[in-house]
């Protein structure tokens, strides 16, 4: 059942919060074992919070637009006293003193969290495989990755574990799981929702946002966690868009352009059947009454460089603080910088270490301009290109991933191969405009496929609006 | 070694080339990014919260009144207000939370502008630029000395504190004036609000840049920087030792390398830190959890309208108003006391014995002391009602309990003598004292003013203190010519 029909019988009082509750927390308990969505489920809580929703029922109060709806965090949301790990040995052990700025909305709005879930470490991977808690198994075929960095948020709603779940999207890392594992997934407009409380691996790209089974449960969960935080000064100063009100609203005469540099032609690695739907999803907008056209947006094929300049270079500043000396894991040696050393060492996985380095060096004094320079110069191109291309289109469109779900330890041994993955999603972080995975049927393999539409900066709800109209015509596929 | 003695100004042939980089506290309520307390003291750890210890996922909002308080400080030096954007300064440190710090650097808040030192000697503003503080390590054990430590301790407290660098050009040559730059910039920050400049409780840090050059070459010299400078005193004697210790090197066929040394206090020396090869490599980049800051037009006119006089605008008033130069006026205006000096001058007291109470008499404050009765006070004086020494004790009793002049000094029994009654008295100790007359007749002119001081001691004590010391002398040298 979808979240909006779970929150309408909760707070009829058709059902009781905690009967949604338990029924999840029950295939939590038979499905978890082979899947590993979760690095903590938080079954005594959830109980708690879905009997205060119940209280508030019974008493007569609001209980709130997603009463008793179960959801599931991703792990580098931090949650107050509760650990808050990034799937990272680094944080072993700490206990966030405060509660993000999403977690405290969706409190507010009556959801219920159910655990803190799976990615890869600080949100720097595209399959979960990179998490020091172990790997998490694509709900659709367990031999397969879901994707990442929020594999386990997708698993989650994937496997039934919650209709609702948070992750976030630095390159791509809501939307390619969410394609890899047949759900929606949004990146929002950089500033839409607010950061603060979410572990930061590159400020400037990070966004958290909806992974869930329908289109408008992403928009009621946008709705929810959406709109302007005082505690995040990128935050725009407005509220959350309304937008659970167009989803019906259809596409027609909107002007739509298929990327002609991120569908196949003229880059490599997009698979022939994701081409085939990417295709089939433009002749659905098409006889819905939009205008669909191929277009070039020619820098976005740059983006995936620039960004693995730019987020590492924010990253391996943001990381420093994992020293050893306030929280977490600490590994003693006989001065500080030794312990610093050691603490790292120890604490981080590889890729992390790999991007650490690799933002050290960029930032280092004499490549500096070389760089990040040059490729923040990029991310303006990207930028302009879009600006460009937004005169004449009011979406774009384009593959969400190169591929469908690939085997657990096919891309591992080769980084490159590996950061090809976000190759589509990258453009929309770089310019800061949302973007959102719609499962748009599947491969030769049976996996699902996504389709990725795109928009301008406070674009969700035409966005939206196009997402809809594609799950109708999947869903009939 | 006796460090005061060898200050390199005496070094002939030698200049001394000092530009100093100054911290300071800016006195706002909380921290820079976030809404724990700037407050000095307290137990340790317990004016902080999640963004002023760094925890992940906690973001910096910046503090508007830091803003404004930087903008005075711009507005206060002749700088450039302009757009600034903070960047990440990163480097690893245990008592800096997040392992990089917030500052601004290549687009700071305030550009290029000026200080007027006392003597009206204009030193360069090169910028004035906002950052926050780091916590403050103590190593326990071994002295107290990192590398001999049992352990350190850190205390997260003043980590955000919202700073001012003020970077000043190297135009100072000598200890004495680095002092009185200092000194300057801090009486204009206590003016303004900005900060409260107290060195010892380090809310106002300088480091100091020292290069040594043969009088007369344009290029600067190698320099070095030298930190952990706590006091006045302190830097007049770190800059004496390190401009010598330059030239000696020189001299010696050496060359100076470009360090940042450490000066200590105790041993009256700086030695090395670090040298330039070993310098970090902050990779800087621009901050991307805030937005650049964008002062208004009006914002900062509202601003410049409601800064109070400066100690440079009251030294040109009183200079003015007293027919001095401004180096004469520096001590009045430092006290406090020059409003009440141009006030009493307005009301026609003469201006040479009103800095004469000002900086002589008035070193504790004025306290109920007014400018019109003042002013009342120095007209008896200089009109012969008043000697120097009842002047000194009416202003005394006014200061403490205000009043009118007159009827102070009537009730303390001050009357001016008349001056019949002088020249009778006179007249007097001339007959009863004939060898110390002809003395000071016909002696030398030491023996003149030591029989001088005679005959007024002689006049005082016959007066009770009432007679005026400069018509005593007077009439003496009448008596004498006839």
């Amino acid at each position: 059942m979808s979240a909006r029909g779970l929150a309408a019988a909760v707070r009829s009082g058709e059902r009781s919060a905690r009967s949604v509750v338990d029924e999840h927390l029950e295939t939590i308990r038979s499905g978890e074992p082979e899947i590993h969505a979760f690095n903590l489920v938080l079954a005594d809580e959830a109980l708690a919070a879905a009997d205060e929703v119940d209280r508030r029922v019974a008493a007569g109060e609001d209980p709130g637009p997603l009463a008793g709806v179960p959801v599931a965090l991703k792990d580098n949301l931090c949650t107050r006293g509760v650990p808050t790990t990034c799937s990272s040995r680094i944080l072993e052990g700490w206990l966030p003193p405060y509660d993000a700025t999403v977690v405290e909305r969706l409190a507010a709005a009556g959801a219920v969290v159910v655990g803190k879930t799976n990615l890869d470490e600080f949100a720097m991977g595209s399959s979960t495989e990179n998490s020091a808690f172990g790997v998490t198994h694509n709900p659709l075929d367990p031999t397969r990755v879901p994707g990442g960095s929020s594999g386990g948020s997708a698993a989650a709603v994937a496997a039934g574990f919650a209709p609702l779940a948070l992750g976030s999207d630095t390159g791509g890392s809501i939307r390619q799981p969410a394609a890899l594992c047949g759900v929606v997934g949004v990146k929002p407009t950089y500033g839409a929702v607010s950061r603060y409380g979410l572990v930061a691996f590159a400020s400037s790209l990070d966004q958290i946002g909806p992974l869930t089974r329908t289109v408008s449960d992403a928009a009621m969960l946008l709705e929810a966690i959406g709109g302007h935080d005082p505690r995040d000064s990128t935050s725009i100063p407005e509220p959350a868009a309304s937008l659970t009100e167009v989803l019906d609203r259809g596409v027609e005469g909107l002007r739509i352009g298929v990327i002609e540099e991120l569908s196949g032609n003229g880059l490599e690695g997009i698979a022939d059947d994701v081409r085939s739907r990417l295709g089939e999803a433009a002749s659905v907008l098409d006889t819905a009454g939009a205008t669909v056209e191929t277009t070039s947006v020619p820098s976005t094929v740059y983006g995936l460089s620039a960004y693995y300049v730019i987020a590492p270079a924010e990253a391996s500043s943001n990381l420093a603080r994992y020293d050893g000396v306030r929280y977490g894991l600490r590994i003693d040696a006989p001065n500080t910088g030794d312990m610093n050393t050691a603490t790292r060492t120890a604490g981080f996985g590889n890729e992390v270490k790999r991007r650490i380095m690799l933002g050290t060096y960029a930032l280092s004094a004499g490549y500096y301009d070389a760089y990040y320079g040059k490729s923040q110069k990029v991310r303006t191109l990207i930028v302009q290109d879009f600006a460009r291309a937004y005169e004449e289109f009011d979406l774009l469109l384009c593959p969400t991933a190169p591929t469908t779900a690939f085997p657990i330890g096919e891309k591992t041994a080769d980084p490159m191969t590996m950061y090809l993955n976000d190759v589509c999603t990258i453009p929309s972080n770089l310019a800061g405009h949302p973007a959102m995975s719609v499962p748009f049927g599947v491969g030769d393999d049976g996996m699902p496929v996504g389709v990725q539409i795109l928009a301008p900066a406070m674009g969700e709800p035409t966005m939206f609006q196009a997402a809809a109209v594609l799950e109708s015509a999947g869903s009939r596929s | 070694m006796n460090v005061e003695a060898i200050a390199p100004e005496t070094v002939p042939g030698w200049e001394t080339v000092i530009g100093l980089e100054v911290h300071a506290e800016l006195a706002t309520a909380t921290k820079l990014f976030s809404s724990a307390p700037n407050r000095f003291g307290g137990q340790p750890n317990t004016n902080v919260d999640p963004v002023s210890l760094g925890l992940p996922g906690s973001l910096p909002v910046l503090n508007e009144q830091a803003v404004e308080l930087a903008i005075r400080v711009g507005l206060a030096l002749n700088c450039q207000v302009q757009r600034s954007v903070f960047s990440r300064k990163n480097y690893f440190y245990p008592d800096m939370p997040k392992d990089f710090q917030i500052s601004q650097y290549d687009l700071p808040i305030n550009g290029e502008g000026w200080l007027e030192l006392p003597d009206g000697h204009r030193v360069g503003i090169e910028r004035a630029h906002l950052e926050e503080d780091t916590g403050k390590s103590t190593h326990v054990g071994g002295g107290g000395r990192i590398h001999e430590a049992g352990y350190s301790l850190v205390d997260y407290n003043r980590a955000g504190v919202p700073l001012i660098e003020i970077v000043g050009a190297p135009d100072l040559r000598s200890a004495e004036e680095a002092r009185s730059y200092v000194a300057e910039l801090r009486a204009i920050l206590v003016t303004i609000g900005a900060s409260d400049g107290k060195m010892e409780e380090g809310s106002m840090r300088v480091d100091c840049n020292v290069s040594v050059r043969p009088v007369g070459q344009a290029e600067f010299g190698t320099r070095c920087e030298i930190k952990n400078i706590n006091s006045l005193r302190s830097l007049g004697r770190a800059i004496s030792y390190e401009a010598r210790r330059q030239v000696d090197l020189i001299t010696s066929g050496e060359r100076v390398e470009q360090q940042t040394r450490h000066w200590n206090e105790d041993e009256g020396r700086t030695h090395k830190l670090r040298s330039k090869e070993e310098a970090y490599d902050y990779r800087y980049f621009p901050e991307p959890d805030l937005v650049p800051v964008e002062p208004s037009d009006e914002w900062i006119d509202a601003i410049r309208a409601a800064l109070p006089m400066l100690p440079r605008e009251r030294r040109l008033r009183l200079a003015e108003a007293a027919s001095i130069d401004t180096s004469a006026a520096a001590l009045t205006v430092e006290r406090g006391l020059d409003d009440l000096a141009v006030d009493a001058i307005a009301e026609g007291a003469d201006a040479p014995r009103v800095l004469v109470h000002a900086e002589n008499n008035l070193a504790d404050g004025a306290g109920r002391l007014d400018g019109a009765s003042f002013a009342a006070l120095v007209k008896m004086e200089t009109g012969g009602d008043l000697t120097a020494t009842q002047t000194k004790t009416v202003l005394a009793t006014l200061v403490a309990e205000g009043g009118e002049p007159a009827i102070v000094a009537a009730d303390l029994g001050f009357e001016a003598m008349d001056i019949g009654e002088m020249e009778v008295l006179v007249d007097r100790l001339i007959a009863e004292h004939p060898d110390d007359w002809t003395a000071f007749i016909s002696g030398d002119e030491q023996e003149r003013k030591k029989k001088s001081g005679f005959f007024v001691g002689q006049v005082m004590k016959a007066t009770n203190g009432k007679a005026d010391g400069r018509a005593v002398n007077e009439l003496l040298a009448h008596r004498a010519r006839s």
